[in-house]
């Protein structure tokens, strides 16, 4: 296999989080019963005209400042022609000789190695209306409610050499749209939908080999799939002496193959001319600016301070910093008890499970969390001061998710605090002692595992409070004597 | 025939005002007229009787308390273009009999807001496609003045509304010509205005850079009143110029002493009238004898005109015309097996013959291989052509010219060759490609008795000086009173 290398290049559309379309105002939100959400511009009724929504422009140049790319200072919108039920002017509205952003990069890292991806452009488009079959008969249903719901797309170049890479190029990708809250980066709703083109060459090549478009993977799992059987296909076909062909394919995720498009237009010509009903779309460098001000700390730089500000080791760092909101939960956190391991611990090992238990980590941003940054700050206080054990944090913790009760309050009502008082401990070890005459006896013969049994009794004896190091100390001290 | 069918609408408005006159009455009389001649006249499409007499009384409560907007009570005639709610809209195509317009055109909203009487959809040529009115799925509309002759197109039902004094004034649209050579041919007044000074909202789309809506009527005041309720800038139209509308009707009597007016040698060819060429040289001196200073000029890419034209038009028509396919509303192909043949057959049986042409030719010239060589460059000669004019309006400022190099033909004459039915709008087109205004009157009458047409062309947004000029004109002259036999 090592003689051919892939060359692969992804072609991501992301559909934008703006209230309204991206050319009338109607609502972009995802789940409403079907055609609740359009006008006659979204239907292209006679006579309707396109009004160029601000806030498309605004993601759009968001997305471009976060990926480095040129933020063009006039762009232009085109019409794409062909005739398909969801496209209901027979045309899309999008960019095409002039898009908004050029170039830019993604950083990615597979395997410890850090790699450019580098973007070809990014434009704006309208989205399609869903043809729905099989509902009704031999009859197709078509939705509108996605018709016009604006879409970034966002071309790669064809940079990438593995499915593991396309895999991390795309994890990436969504990521910064989330941490920008311009797509909430969702395959299986479609909010997040990806192409590829896959070519293969003999590796040292400075020409690409003939490219195969692949379409219809809908999942990251799906995409480094249909990459893997991709490059064997069109290796074997190129040992074989046969030629590959240029074509679309399909990835059939139950037969885990492509299958080749061969009923739909071959090659199609979409008559691109610019759209005489939009003006040039002239960006002011001032609103550039703005917008720039506006951006989030990224995730990679992210990541980065928080290995170096709190000295968390990479894998923490990662987890923490894979999600925006994640990350500032931790923060806040931390602000209020500066122990950034252990509650990087507690939120990776606990408040991450719970939210994905409770599928609160389906939203783009979480607003309610089951334990908040304050609790979990106040939490590991209690913890770090001793006031109680490591036994009882769990029960703490249990009784934070179950009640949203404070900590603080939790132990105060329950009593829960750890007993740490050497004299209360002794007191109990010395009751203890007395009520276990024979058992002392034979562990003074030498019968060491009976310790444990007194570390039991003690534990009994203060219900469970007593700090368990203590106990150890004291006990170990008062056997000996 | 009533006096009532014969007023302007400058004339109707005062008197409603000093209520010596109700809407109704004006309406009543004006649709008794219509019901009269339409069976002859073809001009309307749909009739909408009851609506106006709803507005109409509508518009009488408003005179009536003094708080009536100026078109108030006037009855009117729309295009069937231009979409009127509740109200079929076909533009003048099969694949649309059955379409119900679900809400209104911008410039529909303006006027009704205003009070104005709709009496129904005039008769065009189908998609705005065409120099006749020929090319309507619904039958020719007829000219006036001889009825065996077309009224010009694509607007020519609206053209016969006015001259035929069955509506007060109408709407057309202008794509290349469609307000001003229908208006020419039938002998009354027609403006296009400068490209983005009314909404195209809710016009159906034939070319998008192209097309304007504009007002059509028998005097040039008139077309200044409704050129005043329409034009404006329009959010829902990104193409539309937010400048602000002047009082064009209160200023049209400032007369055109030292105006330049340039007249183009281009415009002066072979194959026309020759009585329309000595019509339009008189109207010429007569405009000198106003004050004005005539020049000679050039305009030397005219002759590209048509070809630019007919490639920049029909490319946008292509791709405006797809939605055109069955699937959400309009004509839906009966039986079809599977999308491609309900697309085909929706198509085939929904668009008429010149339709069909200018959708192949404009597909043709936007695809892959083809797109530099035409479509591109045609939008390259386009420029040219503005320069054309700007050159000259740095000197001048109007342009005079005739409207069209004949006067009306017979309806079958020229239906078998499209392309010499092109060659009408030769006067016309180049106003469209430069975006300009064009105001077309009348100016005489050929020895047959058909009306000669003469265009005035001004610059970007000065409507001002193309409607001063065209008033000034027309005080001096006899033509507005001339009306059609019986």
């Amino acid at each position: 296999m090592n003689d051919y290398e892939a060359v692969i290049g992804l072609e991501v559309h992301a559909e934008m989080l703006t209230q309204s379309k991206i050319f009338c105002g109607c609502s972009a939100k995802f789940g409403a019963p079907p055609n609740e959400h359009t006008c006659p511009l979204c239907l292209g009724l006679p006579g309707v005209l396109p009004v160029l929504n601000r806030r498309v422009v605004e993601f759009a140049i968001k997305a471009g400042l976060a990926t480095e790319c040129a933020i063009a200072p006039v762009s232009r919108w085109a019409r794409k022609n062909y005739f398909y039920p969801d496209l209901p002017k027979g045309y899309q509205i999008s960019q095409y000789e002039l898009p908004i952003c050029v170039g830019g990069r993604i950083d990615i890292e597979v395997d410890g190695e850090a790699k450019v991806i580098r973007l070809t452009r990014i434009h704006m488009e309208e989205d399609t209306g869903k043809n729905i079959h099989d509902q009704h008969g031999d009859a197709s249903l078509v939705d509108y409610n996605r018709s016009g719901v604006p879409l970034l797309e966002i071309v790669s170049e064809p940079d990438l050499r593995s499915p593991a890479e396309a895999g991390a190029y795309l994890r990436k990708l969504r990521t910064i749209l989330q941490y920008l809250e311009v797509c909430d980066g969702n395959m299986e709703e479609g909010s997040f939908r990806c192409d590829a083109n896959v070519s293969m060459r003999l590796r040292g090549a400075a020409t690409l080999g003939t490219k195969a478009e692949v379409k219809n993977m809908n999942s990251f799992r799906s995409v480094e799939r249909a990459l893997e059987y991709e490059i064997s296909r069109q290796t074997d076909l190129i040992r074989n002496g046969e030629r590959v062909s240029q074509e679309t394919r399909l990835w059939d995720a139950d037969r885990e193959m492509t299958r080749s498009m061969r009923s739909k237009e071959s090659a199609h010509d979409y008559r691109y001319f610019p759209e005489p009903d939009l003006l040039p779309l002239a960006v002011p460098e001032a609103w550039i600016a703005e917008i720039r001000a506006t951006l989030p700390e990224l995730p990679d730089a992210r990541r980065e301070r928080f290995m170096r500000e709190y000295g968390l080791p990479p894998y923490d760092a990662e987890v923490l910093t894979a999600r925006k909101d994640v990350a500032d939960y931790f923060e806040a956190a931390v602000r209020a008890h500066p122990n950034a391991k252990a509650i990087s611990n507690w939120v990776m090992g606990d408040v991450l499970r719970v939210i994905r238990e409770r599928k609160l980590d389906e939203a783009l941003v979480i607003r309610e969390w089951p334990v908040p940054p304050a609790h979990l700050a106040g939490f590991g206080r209690l913890i770090d001061d001793a006031t109680i054990s490591g036994k009882m944090a769990k029960s703490v913790f249990e009784q934070m998710l179950a009640t949203g009760a404070a900590p603080q309050q939790i132990v105060a009502d329950q009593g829960l605090s750890q007993v740490t008082d050497s004299g209360a401990i002794e007191d109990a070890i010395t009751a203890v002692l007395a009520a276990n005459g024979a058992k002392v006896a034979e562990y003074r013969a030498g019968k060491d595992k009976l310790f444990g049994f007194f570390v039991g009794q003690v534990m009994k004896a203060t219900q469970g409070k007593a700090n368990p190091q203590k106990v150890n100390d004291l006990l170990k001290q008062r056997l000996a004597s | 025939m009533s006096e009532l069918t014969d007023l302007t609408i400058a004339e109707a408005q005062r008197r409603l005002r000093a209520r010596e006159l109700t809407s109704l009455e004006l309406t009543r009389a004006v649709l008794a007229r219509l019901e009269a001649t339409d069976a002859a006249l073809h001009a309307f499409i749909t009739r909408t009787p009851e609506r106006a007499l709803e507005q109409a009384q509508a518009a009488d409560a408003r005179l009536a308390a003094g708080d009536a907007p100026a078109l108030c009570g006037i009855p009117l005639a729309i295009k069937d273009i231009i979409l009127t709610k509740g109200v079929r809209t076909t533009a003048g195509s099969n694949i649309l009999a059955n379409f119900i317009a679900p809400y209104d055109a911008t410039v529909t909203r303006k006027l009704r807001d205003a009070g104005a009487v709709f009496v129904g959809k005039a008769n065009c040529d189908e998609f705005a496609m065409g120099s006749s009115n020929e090319n309507s799925a619904y039958g020719p509309a007829r000219n006036p003045w001889q009825r065996d002759r077309v009224p010009g197109g694509s607007s020519g039902g609206s053209a016969v509304a006015v001259a035929a004094r069955q509506a007060l004034g109408a709407l057309g649209t202008d794509t290349g010509g469609s307000i001003r050579q229908p208006a020419s041919l039938t002998g009354i007044v027609g403006l296009k205005p400068t490209y983005g000074r009314v909404s195209r909202y809710g016009v159906i789309a034939y070319a998008s850079s192209l097309d304007q809506v504009g007002p059509m009527a028998r005097t040039v005041e008139d077309c200044a009143l409704l050129l005043e309720a329409i034009a404006g800038h329009d959010p829902l139209d990104s193409t539309s110029v937010p400048r602000p509308v002047p009082a064009y009707a209160a200023q049209l009597g400032a007369g055109i002493k030292g105006l330049r007016i340039g007249l183009p040698k281009e415009y002066f060819v072979e194959g026309m009238a020759a009585d329309v060429v000595n019509g339009v040289r008189d109207a010429v001196r007569q405009l000198e004898a106003l004050g004005a200073v005539v020049e000679d000029v050039s305009l030397p890419h005219t002759e590209y005109a048509i070809a630019a034209y007919y490639l920049i038009a029909t490319a946008e028509a292509s791709s405006n015309l797809a939605r055109y396919d069955g699937t959400r509303y309009g004509l839906r192909a009966d039986r079809n097996h599977g999308l491609l043949d309900m697309y085909q057959q929706t198509r085939s049986q929904g668009f008429g013959p010149e339709v069909k042409r200018r959708i192949m030719l404009g597909t043709y010239a936007l695809s892959a291989g083809y797109y530099d060589a035409f479509y591109l460059k045609a939008q390259q000669v386009r420029t040219l052509i503005r320069r054309d004019f700007e050159q000259v309006f740095a000197r001048c400022q109007a342009i005079v010219t005739p409207t069209t190099p004949t006067t009306a033909f017979r309806i079958g004459e020229k239906v078998t060759d499209p392309l010499e039915m092109y060659l009408s709008d030769i006067f016309t087109i180049s106003v469209n490609l430069a975006g300009l205004p064009g105001l077309a009157l009348p100016c005489g009458f050929d020895r047959g008795g058909l009306p000669i047409g003469l265009q005035i062309i001004g610059r970007p947004f000065d409507e001002l000086t193309v409607l001063q000029t065209g008033y000034a004109y027309e005080q001096a002259t006899p033509w507005h009173d001339r009306q059609p036999p019986e």
